[in-house]
């Protein structure tokens, strides 16, 4: 028994537990009182959103032995379409029609991007690394270009209230959370699901875990990794439509170094760089630790250089606890 | 002439393998010593030994009477004992100078002395008869001939005074051979002591003055080649007693599961029947079962399987009932970091499972295989080898093949799971549990192996399968003989 509990703190469980305690810490120091409170949470909540959804995508591709580096650009690519889209309604605020379109042909581009990604690494067998690379500088370039190097500045619209707080809103708290939080949790629950349920899922991991093995066992290696691209792709898309919504304008720059964000809530959350280990709840707990260090690094009027620093420790320490994990389970 | 090299009652193990039980071995100055054995009599092991790499449990070395106790490859090199290894050791980016150099860089205060090894690297070179080549040159660029004769100049960069040859001609043509023979015969000439492992009795002839035979471990006897026949060295070789090891077969059913034929060779298996297939490493054996489950592009072969005809992917070869189990096990046969469950399903996972379902249709497989561990989630590289190896083969199970291709299924592990292992071989070929009976192609290297196990053997030389004869018609000494002459 006593064994087991040890084993679930080494997990997920754990990583929950030190959650916690810097929102517990944070809670303790901020002056004023207010970090624990619901509304403040949720705002945390809201702004790891974009992160948290982003890294549910990185996770497949870590899983299966990959890497991501183009998600930022590929969420600003999708900020960038969407907002050339509904700037077509001019003065106007879009019509329902308009803003859907809107958002299919963001998701579509970012689709586009991942499986470019996914068709690169395969038919060309080159590394993730040096593809996903090029990318990033590649997407980032046309969503430059497509948006004429300045910012987009389309009408508001429903889309923009996504990301608002719901919490002692008239009218809105039947919600309970944002429509972007409750995007984050279903999509995570259901990626989750197909991990666990699905021949997908167990594929992903096996191709992660020793490639060759999974090839010999009939594992259609290269259709696997393409849907993980593509699900990576989707997923910066719906990212990208969270900070369409957070700052409203199509701006070119937006989600520079969210890659790393993004790779660092995953490794934090147990991914192995390696392949094969990982899991979407702890992908989520990284971002969202991430998230509570940013926010109380701001509200204790620290200076931004400490968040930076402070991501980059947690990113060591998480590393460092893995390793041991992992020496003990191989002893 | 006085003794070079000494070693008396070697012994190494590894885990529960013992690899060396007892050797000893006598070296000569400007002597060419033949070392020879089946694979796995521990050749490789001994000179690992006396090449740094590994330390020996027991026994002692001498060099030139001196104690030999080298903690590292570097240390045996710089005591005169220089290795070549059957793969390529070069590294394509540096220039064969400092390649001919790495680890042993003539330098003062950290510099490197250009000159000084300049000219003891031309001397080298021409010393394997290679003074054409510019030093400057890349590594990457020599031909594979070219590149084992730098390696050899290496040798004589560390001023090398006993030579380790392993299988050193197994890459190089004809031509290539003759001038590697000349040169060793030259070397011996100025004295060098030479340790020559082959597997092709012929060039132990031409070239050897003394032999000695090693079989499972030790050292089973050394003699001048002259008091050498050839029916004498093989006897040599296989020395053992064929145990009770191995299960009573039944006799295979009428139809045919698998029919191929390439120009001359064919061959044909029956449902219930195990055919094995004997050879030397690098013999052709492993790519034929590799080919035939579409992993490579094979020799022009008709194939046919259950009716299923031509050339295939895997993923639709494990759709004809055809199985596979890789000999390179930790790379290719497990994803080693995965639970056993996992592993057990990865070629037959329906569309949607639950983890509950998978883990409990695994344990049926974890305790008919008898494989011992706590629990179908705990991960396969916390297993042992003998358990890993059933772990592969539960997953051909689990899938239910009518066609199991194994290539070495019992290499290294230990005498219980070989027999667990047997005896899961013959039901399933029986067809035990209500299972359609089997056939089983069996690639390995262990003779006693396949005269136990085996309906029928056919024997693959130089990529050509030989006609497939029931076993009572082979013996030990017929199938080594089979694949070496």
């Amino acid at each position: 028994m006593k064994d087991t509990l040890w084993t679930l703190l080494k997990g997920d469980a754990g990583r929950f537990l030190v959650l916690i305690a810097i929102v517990l810490l944070f809670a303790a120091m901020v002056p004023g009182g207010n970090f624990g409170s619901w509304s403040n949470l949720e705002n945390i909540l809201i702004q790891s959103s974009v992160v948290s959804l982003a890294a549910i995508g990185a996770t497949l591709v870590i899983l299966s032995g990959g890497i991501d580096l183009s998600a930022g650009s590929v969420l600003a690519f999708t900020v960038v379409v969407i907002a050339w889209v509904m700037a077509k309604a001019g003065d106007q605020p879009p019509s329902f029609m308009l803003s859907l379109l809107a958002l299919a042909a963001g998701l579509g581009i970012s689709c586009l991007c991942g499986w470019i990604n996914g068709m690169l690494i395969t038919s060309l067998r080159l590394i993730p690394f040096i593809v996903t690379l090029a990318t990033m500088q590649m997407f980032r370039g046309l969503t430059s270009g497509s948006a004429r190097q300045t910012n987009i500045y389309p009408p508001d619209s429903w889309l923009n209230s996504i990301m608002d707080s719901v919490s002692g809103v008239q009218g809105k708290a039947w919600m309970l959370m944002p429509p972007a939080i409750w995007l984050t949790l279903i999509s995570a629950l259901s990626i989750g699901a197909l991990l666990r349920y699905s021949r997908w899922g167990r594929h992903v991991i096996a191709v992660g875990s020793n490639e060759d093995c999974a090839r010999l066992c009939g594992v259609r290696v290269l259709r696997i990794k393409v849907s993980v691209y593509l699900l990576a792709g989707l997923f910066a898309g719906l990212a990208g439509v969270l900070q369409y919504a957070y700052i409203g304008i199509g701006q070119p720059t937006t989600g520079q170094g969210y890659e790393l964000m993004v790779i660092a809530a995953v490794v934090i959350g147990g991914g192995s760089l390696s392949g094969g280990e990982g899991s979407i709840l702890g992908s989520l707990i990284g971002a969202l630790i991430i998230g509570v260090l940013f926010a109380g690094c701001v509200q204790m009027g620290w200076a931004k250089w400490l968040q930076t620093f402070f991501t980059g420790a947690i990113i060591l320490v998480a590393a460092i606890l893995d390793r041991l994990r992992q020496q003990q389970g191989s002893a | 002439m006085s003794v070079r090299l000494q070693m008396s009652g070697i012994q190494k193990r590894f885990g529960a393998t013992r690899a060396l039980a007892d050797v000893t071995l006598q070296v000569q100055e400007g002597e060419v010593h033949a070392l020879v054995g089946e694979n796995g009599a521990g050749k490789s092991t001994l000179m690992k030994v006396l090449s740094g790499a590994h330390r020996p449990d027991e026994g002692r070395m001498e060099l030139e009477g001196q104690l030999y106790q080298p903690a590292s490859p570097l240390a045996a090199r710089q005591a005169g004992i220089a290795m070549l290894y059957q793969e390529g050791s070069l590294l394509p980016h540096l220039s064969l100078e400092e390649n001919l150099f790495l680890g042993q860089e003539e330098c003062r205060y950290g510099f490197r002395r250009q000159q000084i090894m300049r000219r003891r690297s031309l001397d080298a070179l021409e010393r394997v008869g290679l003074s054409e080549l510019d030093p400057n040159m890349s590594a990457a660029k020599l031909s594979p001939a070219q590149a084992q004769l730098v390696e050899l100049a290496r040798a004589f960069v560390s001023g090398c005074r006993l030579l380790v040859l392993d299988e050193p001609t197994s890459s190089l043509s004809r031509r290539d051979v003759e001038k590697l023979f000349s040169l060793i015969r030259s070397w011996r000439q100025e004295g060098m002591s030479i340790i020559y492992i082959s597997h092709f009795l012929e060039e132990i002839e031409s070239l050897a003055d003394q032999v000695t035979v090693l079989c499972d471990g030790r050292s089973v006897e050394t003699r001048p080649l002259a008091e050498w026949t050839r029916q004498d060295i093989i006897r040599c070789m296989v020395g053992r007693d064929v145990s009770q090891l191995y299960p009573d077969l039944a006799p295979p059913q009428e139809d045919c599961v698998l029919e191929w034929s390439s120009g001359e060779e064919h061959l044909q298996l029956r449902r219930g029947e195990i055919l094995g297939i004997s050879g030397l490493i690098g013999s052709g054996r492993s790519e034929f079962l590799e080919a035939l489950f579409g992993l490579r592009q094979g020799p022009e072969a008709e194939l046919g399987i259950q009716g299923h005809a031509g050339y295939a992917s895997p993923r639709q070869r494990w759709q004809n009932g055809m199985g596979f189990l890789s000999e390179d096990r930790k790379e290719r046969g497990l994803a080693l970091q995965l639970s056993i469950s996992d592993n057990l399903w990865l070629s037959s996972l329906p569309r949607w499972s639950s983890p509950k379902r998978r883990r409990s249709e695994a344990e049926i497989q974890v305790q008919r295989l008898k494989i011992r561990c706590p629990s179908a989630e705990l991960k396969v590289s916390g297993l042992s080898g003998g358990n890993q190896q059933k772990v592969a083969l539960g997953r051909l199970l689990q899938h239910g093949c009518d066609l199991l291709l194994l290539d070495e299924p019992t290499r290294g592990i230990d005498v219980g799971a070989k027999s667990d292992i047997y005896h899961q071989l013959r039901d399933l070929a029986a067809g035990a549990g209500g299972q359609p009976p089997c056939a089983i192609l069996l690639v390995s290297s262990y003779l006693p192996e396949l005269l136990g196990l085996c309906h029928r053997i056919a024997v693959m030389r130089e990529g050509q399968l030989g006609e497939a004869q029931p076993r009572e018609q082979w013996s030990e000494h017929s199938l080594l003989e089979a694949s070496l002459s």
